[in-house]
C-alpha cells in the first residue's frame, strides 16, 4: 500500500505511480480510455490498472479479446473518434502482433491525412529482463521503434518519472510507446507528488554528476550503471556522470553533448543486444555533434547479438556493474 | 416496410437478389423503398463511375494518374452500398474503394491527388466521414471496430463500414476485427466485395469455406450473401444491416458476389495470365449497369438522352478534377517533415534546416 510521508508526496513503487497517472488522466479527460488484455476487472497481469474499472466504469476501462493486432486497430479507430486511447500490450514481446497498427497506421496517420487525422495513442507495455519470464516476454525491442518515424518512445527508470512521463504521453497528440521495465515495477519506492505533474518527453536527465566519464543509459540499466559508478568512485576515484535518457526517441543529444564537453569520454549501456538500437544511435549522434570533445572512442556495453536467452542465463547475459567498469577502464586507459 | 434481409439470408442457404440479369424483379417483397429520384440517382452514379474508371485507366497509361485499381463490374456493390449509408456514417475503404469515398464526399480532384501520391489527397474535408484508402489488407477491419466502438461509446446512431476483398478475408486482422466487433456488439458493417480473385489467386484457392459470409458465424455476427451485380439487392442489404446496427443489434458481414472486368491495378497486372475470356464474358452478361438500365427503361425512368448527359457530365467533372489536381501546389520535404508530429521535434527541425540549406524548399 502507498504510505503518505509528507503532505505533498507519497512513497510509491513504479507500478503504483503508473496506476496513479492513469487515474489522474481518466479523471481529467473523459476521452481517455484504457483497454487491453485483462486490464479490466483483473486490473492487469501486473495490476497496473487495478481499481480503475471499478472507479471509472467498463465504458472507460475495459478488456479486449486476446488479439494484439485487433487492439492496435481498435486504438486507431477510437483515436479517429476523438478518444485518447491508452492501450496495453500485455508484454512488449507481443508487439510484433501490433506492429502494423503502430508503424504502418498510427505513425503515418498525421502524414497520410496531411494533418487532418492523428493517433493520440499511448501504447503501454511491460518489457525487460531479470525477472525470469518465459520466452518472448523480456526482450528489449525498443531499438526497432527507433526506425519508426512518427512515434515517440519513452522508458522511465523510476516512479517519479514514470508518473510524469505517462501523463505527458497520454496528453501527447501523437503515438507514444511507453515501456515499463518489469524489474522496476516493485523493486523500490520513491517520493511521488500527489496530484498531476508532467515530465517532458524528449528530455534526458543527469542522475549522477561526475567529471571523468559520461555513462548514457535508460530503463533498468540506469540502476546498474549507478551501481557501477558508485563502485568506481569508491574503488578507483573515477567520477562518472550518469545520464538517464528517459525518452529514447527522440534522443536528447543536447544533454549528452553538454556532459561530454565536461567529461570528454562517453559510454552507452543498454540491455538490448549490441547491434543497431539505442546505443548505436547515440554513438552516431555523438559522432556528428561532439567528436572533437572526445579523448577516446565511445564504447557500448550491451549483451551479445543473440536472441534474449532463457531465464537461467539472463543475469549473466545482461550488462552487470563489473562489465560496465571493465569497459570504462578500457576507455580511461585508451 | 419489407422484412429484414439480414435475418432471412443469414442462414447462408441463398444469395439475396432482387433484379435478375435481364432487369426483371424476382423478389418483389424485398424491393427497397426508394423514390424514383433516388433510383435514378443510383444509375447516374453507376454510369459516372464506369466513365471515371475508363478515363482513369487511360490517364494512368498516359502517366497522368498514379495508383488506380479498376472498378468496372463492381459499380453495384460500390454505389449500392455507399448510397444506403447516411452522411454521418464512416467509411474505411481499401485502395479500390475510391468511388465510395468520393460519393461520400471527398472531392474528385483530391482522389486524383491521392492516386498521384500527393498528401492533399488524404486531407479529408471537414464533415466528410471517410478515412484515406487503406493499403494494408485487413487493417481497415480492426480500425472499423474501433470507429464503431467510438460511435457506441458516444451514443451516436452512426455506422462504420469497412470494405475488403475476397482475399482480405484470409487475413488475421479480418478475423480479429469481426470478432472484436461482435464481442463489443458495435454498429459496424463489413462489406466484402468478392470479385473472385485476389490479384491472381482465385477464390477456390483462397479458402475452403463455402461462402465468405459464413465466416461471420465464428465471430457470432450475422452474415449474408448478396448479388453484387444487383444494385438494388446491395442497397437493401446495406440498409438493413445499417438499421440493425443503429438499433444496437450489432455488426453484419455482407459478401457481395461480383467481378472486376479490368486488371487488379494498373501497375502491370495482366488478367489474361489467370482467367479466360469465356469467364469474363459470362460475368459481363450480369453487368450491373445493363440490368438496372433495363429496369429503369421499362419503367420510364431512364433513356439514352439522360445517359448521354451523365456521360458528358462525368467527362467534364474528370477533366476539371485533373486540372485542379495539376494546379495544386507541389508537396515539399519541409511540409513532409512537419507532418510527422504535431510539434516537430528538434532533431527533425535540424534535418529540415539542413535540407533547406542544401536543396531549397
Amino acid at each position: 500500500m502507498t504510505q503518505i510521508t509528507t503532505a505533498n508526496t507519497v512513497q510509491m513503487t513504479m507500478i503504483q505511480a503508473i496506476n496513479d497517472a492513469m487515474k489522474m488522466e481518466l479523471e481529467r479527460d473523459e476521452n481517455v480510455l484504457i483497454f487491453g488484455e485483462d486490464v479490466g476487472h483483473n486490473g492487469g497481469v501486473f495490476r497496473a490498472t487495478e481499481g480503475l474499472q471499478e472507479t471509472f466504469g467498463e465504458h472507460r476501462v475495459f478488456d479486449t479479446p486476446l488479439a494484439e493486432s485487433g487492439l492496435g486497430g481498435l486504438a486507431i479507430g477510437l483515436g479517429l473518434q476523438g478518444f485518447r486511447p491508452v492501450a496495453e500490450i500485455q508484454f512488449f514481446g507481443f508487439m510484433f502482433e501490433t506492429i502494423d497498427s503502430i508503424a504502418n497506421q498510427a505513425a503515418r496517420m498525421r502524414f497520410r491525412s496531411g494533418g487532418k487525422f492523428h493517433s493520440p495513442i499511448t501504447f503501454r507495455s511491460p518489457y525487460g529482463g531479470g525477472v525470469k519470464t518465459p520466452e518472448n516476454h523480456a526482450d528489449s525491442l525498443e531499438g526497432l521503434m527507433l526506425q519508426t518515424p512518427g512515434v515517440k518512445v519513452v522508458i522511465p527508470s523510476n516512479p517519479y518519472d514514470a508518473k510524469g512521463l505517462l501523463i505527458s504521453s497520454i496528453r501527447d497528440n501523437d503515438p507514444v510507446i511507453f515501456l515499463e521495465h518489469m524489474k522496476l515495477y516493485r523493486s523500490f519506492r520513491a517520493e511521488v507528488p500527489i496530484g498531476e505533474y508532467t515530465v517532458p518527453i524528449g528530455v534526458a536527465k543527469v542522475v549522477r554528476e561526475g567529471d571523468d566519464v559520461t555513462i548514457i543509459t535508460y530503463g533498468a540499466m540506469v540502476h546498474t550503471s549507478l551501481d557501477a559508478a558508485e563502485k568506481m568512485e569508491k574503488e578507483q576515484g573515477i567520477k562518472a556522470e550518469v545520464i538517464d535518457l528517459r525518452t529514447i526517441s527522440p534522443i536528447d543529444i543536447e544533454t549528452i553533448v553538454k556532459s561530454i564537453q565536461k567529461t570528454n569520454r562517453a559510454i552507452v549501456v543498454q540491455e538490448a543486444q549490441k547491434t543497431a538500437g539505442v546505443a548505436a544511435e547515440v554513438m552516431a549522434q555523438i559522432n556528428e555533434e561532439a567528436m572533437l570533445y572526445l579523448e577516446a572512442p565511445v564504447l557500448r556495453v550491451a549483451p551479445p547479438d543473440t536472441v534474449y536467452p532463457f531465464a537461467v542465463i539472463e543475469d549473466v547475459w545482461m550488462p552487470t556493474p563489473s562489465r560496465i567498469i571493465e569497459y570504462v577502464n578500457k576507455m580511461m586507459n585508451f | 416496410m419489407s422484412q429484414s434481409t439480414v435475418q432471412v439470408y443469414s442462414d447462408h442457404s441463398k444469395v439475396l437478389s432482387i433484379l435478375d440479369k435481364d432487369g426483371k424483379i424476382i423478389n418483389h417483397d424485398l424491393f427497397p423503398q426508394l423514390s424514383n429520384e433516388r433510383l435514378i440517382g443510383l444509375m447516374k452514379k453507376m454510369v459516372f463511375t464506369r466513365i471515371w474508371d475508363e478515363r482513369a485507366i487511360k490517364l494512368n497509361r498516359q502517366g497522368r494518374l498514379g495508383l488506380w485499381a479498376p472498378v468496372s463490374g463492381q459499380e453495384a456493390s460500390m454505389i449500392g452500398s455507399e448510397d444506403a449509408l447516411s452522411i454521418e456514417d464512416f467509411i474505411l475503404g481499401s485502395y479500390r474503394d475510391i468511388p465510395q469515398i468520393v460519393w461520400h464526399g471527398l472531392p474528385l480532384y483530391q482522389s486524383f491527388l491521392y492516386s498521384r501520391g500527393h498528401q492533399h489527397g488524404g486531407q479529408i474535408p471537414e464533415g466528410v466521414n471517410v478515412l484515406m484508402p487503406q493499403i494494408i489488407i485487413g487493417a481497415q477491419i480492426i480500425q472499423a471496430a474501433g470507429v464503431a466502438l467510438g460511435f457506441k461509446l458516444r451514443n451516436k446512431k452512426n455506422v462504420a463500414i469497412a470494405y475488403i476483398g475476397d482475399g482480405g478475408t484470409s487475413q488475421g486482422d479480418f478475423y480479429e476485427g469481426i470478432n472484436f466487433a461482435g464481442a463489443y456488439k458495435v454498429p459496424a458493417i463489413f462489406f466484402v466485395q468478392n470479385n473472385q480473385y485476389a490479384i491472381s489467386v482465385p477464390i477456390n484457392k483462397q479458402t475452403a469455406a463455402e461462402t465468405l459470409a459464413q465466416k461471420a458465424v465464428a465471430a457470432g455476427i450475422k452474415g449474408i450473401q448478396v448479388d453484387g451485380m444487383d444494385v438494388l439487392a446491395v442497397h437493401k442489404a446495406v440498409s438493413d444491416a445499417a438499421e440493425r446496427a443503429r438499433n444496437g443489434e450489432g455488426p453484419t458481414l455482407i459478401e457481395a458476389i461480383t467481378y472486376r472486368y479490368g486488371a487488379h491495378t494498373m501497375a502491370g497486372d495482366d488478367p489474361k495470365r489467370y482467367r479466360n475470356k469465356e469467364e469474363e464474358d459470362e460475368w459481363k452478361q450480369k453487368d450491373p449497369l445493363i440490368r438496372f438500365r433495363k429496369y429503369l427503361n421499362e419503367n420510364g425512368l431512364w433513356n439514352d438522352i439522360e445517359e448521354e448527359l451523365v456521360i458528358e457530365e462525368a467527362k467534364k467533372a474528370i477533366a476539371e478534377g485533373i486540372k485542379m489536381a495539376d494546379e495544386t501546389p507541389k508537396m515539399t520535404i519541409p511540409t513532409l517533415i512537419d507532418s510527422m508530429f504535431e510539434q516537430t521535434p528538434l532533431h527533425l527541425e535540424k534535418q529540415k534546416a539542413e535540407f533547406i540549406a542544401m536543396e531549397g524548399n
